[in-house]
């Protein structure tokens, strides 16, 4: 099949398949995608994230938590000999240390994503499904974690449960299902008294069976399309916490923590703190751009 | 559209109006403002005072009985006392008070103002009163320790003929210091002795007066206009909270500040070469070091202990990240106390470490936890360390945390390393060899906690000859005893002590007559000029 | 919003209204105590032993012990709790462990330090950022409008501390056209009466222009920084809703009658679109209340944001107690006013009253 004769089967006005209606419709959101410059530079900035987080052992040259002579090798500036973006007060590789630090940024969005999408799902969904006093005290229970502001919040649960990167992880998902619980609430609201819903509430499937079978799937890509939104987000607040001493700590080269610790040298080696922050600014405007295309292609309301 | 270009250059206009060159504000003349970190002080009351800032604040506005000389602490002289004089048998001290002095609430000084003060520090039994209580007093006998024997007289009793310059030193302390009796009374509620007031106001006869403490942002310091001695130059001192080295250079610079008192080793650098600007320092009592928790199985042969004193670069941490800071030193008592031993004998060894680790029976080293306090010079200590140690084997993982939480696992013996910093209490070498050298019960719910306690390092013998030391009056005879005890717990004690301070203050080159002394409390700026 | 569309009597719609506010005190209630709990229980969890905040590190145990009894940390927890729960019921946030002061009287000097910030901040975001929406939805799909999407994209990807830092070694370090960390020089300080804690509307009050252009000079860069971000979220929010009035028929009709443009687009459309942005603003506005701890970290400012923080990593649970109810009242708060600004506005709601 060539080329041009794939994309006369994909575009097809009558798909003979459900399969080729799918891949129809994925291949014109494709399409309509590709067309948005700005999203897909988003989605090169993402992509090329993904490649230095899983080549960072190949693409580093040095190693990014031992340092070199403490003597010779401190604060040398960008370009240097061997050091592309200079070093830092220990004399270790910056370059190195931000290609490394992709991994945590990498791991702090998925693990986020996994944590807090399921939980806002699972709360919204139910809440929305069953109505009455479990909607009420559902939704209660998130507008008590949205009452919070956010940053706080996952300061107050770092504190409680010690400085980490992981804990970081653990506080931000826990700051951040509250919308996705509002948003999957709302969309359950608009299918709940759907005509296969009560089919299949006919037919005799559990509560259970419905939620995660039916209702969760129809839900499923408006809270994605949120989460890649708020992925930059969720970036953010992981530098900010690493900033502030509570995320990620030292020596892992985790970049808002870069930026805390070269703080005190922004007035004369000021490359220390502004590598790490470009590569912050870089990765989260990847993430927004390409929220902002898929939301553009995906969400019938903002399309127009 | 036009509507929004109008909206649009009214706005413009707006901003270039305010955001024309800021007229550059010079620091009042007679006004001296510091830049500091001055979120440790929890209380302004002297009996409760035990923080850097507070004793600092506290030796400005308070006077003792007695002070000594910054430059040379030998010199002890009289402050709010005249004279004084140790009995014979050793066991009591009796001051007299120097005549016509005033309090800054203009009410006089008398020997029953320096009895309350000493009874009330020891009844309230605050976080200091130990420096007072370690002679024999207590709530209940304070009464007839501390008396007033006359009209201008009073006696300090004590249980043992201790050494007298430890009590006299220990009377330097911010514990000792006198406090206005009849202003304190006026403000007692539920029989507290003022303590509530006191504790964010003043009543003292110092050189300045506390005029407002606000928590985490500044303190006020006035002119004492009752002060019985020279009227200091300055009518104002201001210390403002700015935690970040950075921001302090960069006020300084701009003449936003007079004086940066936190900057970081590059800050120090690029200071001394601006000629606006100048650096002074002086050898503080502090000390950094590594205790390793004897609870920890590998940490407890002596080897390890022994191998983790040549894993750390002394030198080269003192040159480049705490360069200007520190200068090496490895003993307990810090230089320019009593029978401070300056030997250094360790330095990085790594083939020596392997040795030692090899005869301990863990060729390959071993992994281990270090709780660092996440402020940006423990760390960077620590992960030199980290670096050095990875060579012989010995994985250090940091655990970094808050200053309160670090502090919590430590006193709760949780630790493997922790890396700390001690500065001495008073100026008399007990202080120091009663933390690091004494543990008198090293059972888990043990009554007393120094810092050999924490680490699990149960020392019957040593604990007896510091306690020895303590009653000795002869001077050198004591200096003698403690070098021995430094030069025994220098080898085999599972401290590795690294560094002594130095405290390093950038001012405007104005600014003149700032004295830096040994502890917190002598620095001094009652005569400052600019 | 469906209340209004049934109809009833005079006093049936009384009693409903009842119902709604007895509704909504109890949700407020409900939202303040679950604050509570969550706040309260994260303090206890925290490993950090709150007796030492009060006593320093060197204290003997006997103070050790009767510090602990006196904070009452020897009873059990949810004794603990009603203990607090019945102080605050009585007005009482006790006193803060870390500067000695009742809880009230801190955050009534903290915060205006932050309301102050934050309305600056709010200022320019919405003089900026409503035109911006305006004229990307006007021109939409033009060069215009991607600058303005940019734009905003760029400000909700920048770290605002790492900003800040530049802004400062910029404009401050070695520009000098801003003022530094910190809300007025030392100067000035005492050239003011504190009256209402808000510098800029003491200065001006007591007719202290240079004072005001001193603190002017100090709240400018953290203000435009966190306006821009404020910019970012509004440009956002008013295109899209601008665009959709602008599809609207009465639009198209304006058009056909021969309405100018600009009156079509200013006035019309925008005082429609102008409901929903009410809203946004307030959120906003909210979220900037709330304590933007970092940008209060690189400024050293002095207000909500870091005395929680500060509190928080001391364990001064009052503080931290007090600081979030604060908190969650502002939120609450600030979402009733723009519920009630959103009936008060929509000409859909108005037109029944």
């Amino acid at each position: 099949m060539s080329s041009a004769t794939r994309r006369d089967w994909l575009l097809s006005d009558q798909p003979a398949s459900r399969r080729q209606a799918r891949l129809g419709q994925a291949y014109r959101t494709w399409l309509a995608f590709r067309s948005n410059w700005l999203a897909m530079v988003g989605l090169g900035i993402v992509v090329l994230l993904i490649l230095v987080a899983l080549l960072a052992n190949l693409i580093a040259p040095h190693d990014p938590l031992l340092g070199g002579d403490l003597r010779t090798e401190r604060f040398l500036p960008p370009l240097s000999e061997g050091h592309l973006l200079g070093t830092d007060d220990l004399s270790r590789d910056i370059f190195s240390r931000i290609v490394h630090g992709s991994r945590l940024t990498l791991m702090v969005v998925v693990l986020v994503a996994v944590i807090a999408t399921p939980i806002g799902l699972l709360v919204g969904t139910t809440a929305g499904y069953f109505g009455g006093w479990v909607d009420t005290v559902l939704m209660r229970v998130t507008d008590i974690f949205l009452a919070f502001p956010r940053l706080i919040l996952a300061l107050a649960f770092v504190a409680a449960l010690g400085p980490g990167i992981e804990n970081a992880i653990i506080a931000i998902a826990i700051t951040s299902w509250p919308p996705y619980a509002r948003l999957a609430r709302a969309e359950t609201l608009t299918i709940r008294d759907s005509d296969f819903i009560n089919a299949a509430r006919l037919q005799g499937a559990s509560s259970a069976r419905i939620l995660w079978g039916h209702v969760t799937p129809l839900c499923l890509s408006s809270v994605i399309i949120r989460v890649t939104l708020d992925m930059a987000g969720i970036i953010l607040t992981a530098a900010g916490l690493g900033f502030l001493g509570l995320g990620a700590q030292p020596p892992q080269p985790e970049w808002g923590a870069m930026i805390a610790s070269g703080r005190r040298f922004l007035i004369d080696q000021w490359w220390v703190a502004t590598m790490p922050g470009i590569a912050i600014f870089i990765v989260s405007l990847g993430f927004n751009l390409l929220g902002d295309g898929l939301r553009d292609v995906l969400d019938p309301k903002a399309r127009k | 559209m036009h509507h929004s270009r109008k909206l649009l250059a009214a706005t413009v206009a707006a901003f270039a109006f305010f955001s024309a060159p800021v007229v550059k504000a010079e620091t009042p003349p007679d006004t001296l403002i510091q830049a500091w970190a001055i979120d440790d002080i929890i209380s302004l009351d002297p009996a409760e005072i035990f923080e850097f800032t507070a004793s600092e604040i506290a030796g400005n506005a308070y006077e003792g009985l007695i002070g000594y000389d910054p430059m040379d602490v030998t010199k002890i002289y009289g402050k709010i006392a005249e004279s004084w004089e140790v009995a014979e048998d050793g066991m009591s001290i009796s001051f007299k008070i120097k005549p016509g002095r005033t309090f800054a609430s203009g009410n006089p000084i008398t020997a029953e103002d320096v009895v309350f003060s000493l009874t009330r520090a020891v009844k309230l039994d605050k976080s200091p009163a130990f420096i007072l209580t370690q002679f024999g007093l207590n709530a209940e006998n304070v009464d007839q320790m501390v008396v007033q024997t006359g009209e201008d007289t009073v006696q300090f009793k004590m249980d043992k003929p201790y050494a007298p310059t430890l009590v006299l030193y220990c009377l330097t302390a911010t514990v000792g210091f006198v406090v206005d009796k009849k202003l304190v009374m006026e403000h007692e509620a539920n029989g507290d002795f003022g303590y509530e007031w006191l504790k964010t106001n003043y009543a003292g006869s110092g050189p300045f007066t506390v005029r407002e403490w606000r928590a985490n942002e500044a303190v006020v310091m006035e002119r004492n206009a009752n002060y019985s001695g020279d009227a200091p130059p300055m009518a104002r001192v201001i210390y403002r909270h700015i935690p970040e080295g950075a921001t302090q250079r960069l006020l300084l610079e701009q003449g936003d500040i007079d004086i940066a008192r936190s900057l970081t080793a590059e800050e120090i650098d690029a200071v001394r070469a601006n000629p606006d600007l100048k650096i002074m320092e002086g050898p503080k009592g502090s000390i950094y070091y590594l205790g390793l928790n004897q609870k920890n199985e590998n940490l407890a042969k002596p080897e390890v202990r022994q191998a983790m004193k040549y894993l750390v670069d002394y030198q080269a941490i003192a040159d480049t990240i705490m360069k200007g800071k520190v200068t090496v030193h490895q003993a307990f008592l810090p230089k320019g106390f009593l029978g401070a031993l300056e030997e250094t004998p360790f330095s990085l060894d790594v083939a020596k470490a392997k040795e030692l680790l090899a005869a301990a029976g863990l060729p390959d080293g071993f992994s281990v936890t270090m709780d660092t306090r996440n402020t940006p010079e423990i760390t960077g200590i620590a992960q030199a360390i980290q670096q050095t140690a990875a060579e012989a084997g010995v994985k250090i993982e940091l655990i970094p945390g808050d200053g309160q939480q670090t502090l919590t696992k430590y006193r709760a013996r949780n630790h493997d390393i922790y890396i700390g910093r001690w500065g001495p209490d008073y100026q008399d070498p007990h202080t120091n060899a009663d933390t690091f050298a004494r543990n008198p019960d090293n059972s888990d719910d043990a009554a007393s906690k120094p810092l050999a306690w924490r680490n699990a390092w149960d020392i019957p013998d040593m604990t007896k000859e510091a306690d020895a030391a303590v009653l000795e009056a002869d001077a050198t005879k004591r200096a003698e005893m403690y070098v021995k005890i430094q030069k025994e717990h220098q080898e085999t004690s599972p401290f590795v002590i690294m560094f002594q301070e130095i405290e390093v203050s950038a001012m405007r080159s104005n600014v003149n007559g700032f004295i830096v002394g040994p502890s917190f409390n002598d620095n001094n700026y009652a005569h400052v000029t600019k | 919003m469906s209340d209004s569309t049934i109809d009833g009597g005079r006093g049936s719609a009384l009693l409903r209204l009842l119902w709604k506010a007895a509704k909504l005190l109890a949700t407020v209630a409900l939202t303040f105590l679950g604050l509570l709990i969550v706040t309260f229980l994260i303090g206890r969890v925290v490993p950090v032993d709150p007796v030492l905040a009060v006593i320093g590190d060197r204290a003997p145990k006997s103070v050790y012990d009767r510090v602990f009894v006196e904070l009452g940390l020897d009873r059990p927890l949810y004794e603990q709790f009603w203990i607090y729960l019945q102080k605050v019921f009585s007005g009482d946030f006790g006193e803060s462990f870390l500067t000695k002061r009742p809880i009230t009287e801190d955050i009534a000097r903290v915060f205006p330090a932050t309301l102050e910030l934050a309305t600056v901040a709010i200022l320019i975001g919405t003089v900026l950022g409503i035109p911006m929406g305006v004229w990307a939805a006007v021109r939409q799909g033009r060069l215009a409008d991607q600058v303005v999407r940019v734009l905003g994209l760029v400000g909700y990807s920048a770290p605002i501390f790492w900003l800040g830092l530049l802004g400062l070694l910029v404009f401050y370090a070695r520009l000098n056209w801003v003022a530094g960390p910190g809300r007025i020089d030392i100067a000035y300080e005492y050239a003011i009466t504190p009256k209402t804690g808000l510098l800029l509307l003491d200065s001006a009050m007591q007719g202290q222009w240079d004072a005001f252009r001193n603190v002017f000079s100090h709240i400018i860069l953290p203000a435009a920084l966190l306006g821009y971000f404020s910019m970012a979220y509004i440009s956002r929010m008013t295109r899209s809703f601008m665009l959709n009035e602008l599809a609207q028929e009465y639009v198209t009709t304006a058009r056909v009658k021969g309405v100018p443009e600009w009156r079509i687009i200013w006035v019309h459309a925008l005082r429609n679109a102008a409901v929903p942005l009410v809203t946004v603003v307030a959120l906003s506005y909210a979220n900037l209340l709330e304590g933007s701890v970092l940008t209060e970290t690189v400024f050293a400012w002095p207000g909500l944001g870091q005395y929680i923080t500060n509190s928080l990593q001391n364990a001064d649970m009052n503080a931290v107690l007090g600081g979030t109810l604060l908190i969650g009242a502002i939120f609450v708060g600030l979402n009733l006013l723009s519920d009630l600004l959103y009936t008060l506005l929509d000409p859909r709601v108005r037109r029944q009253a």
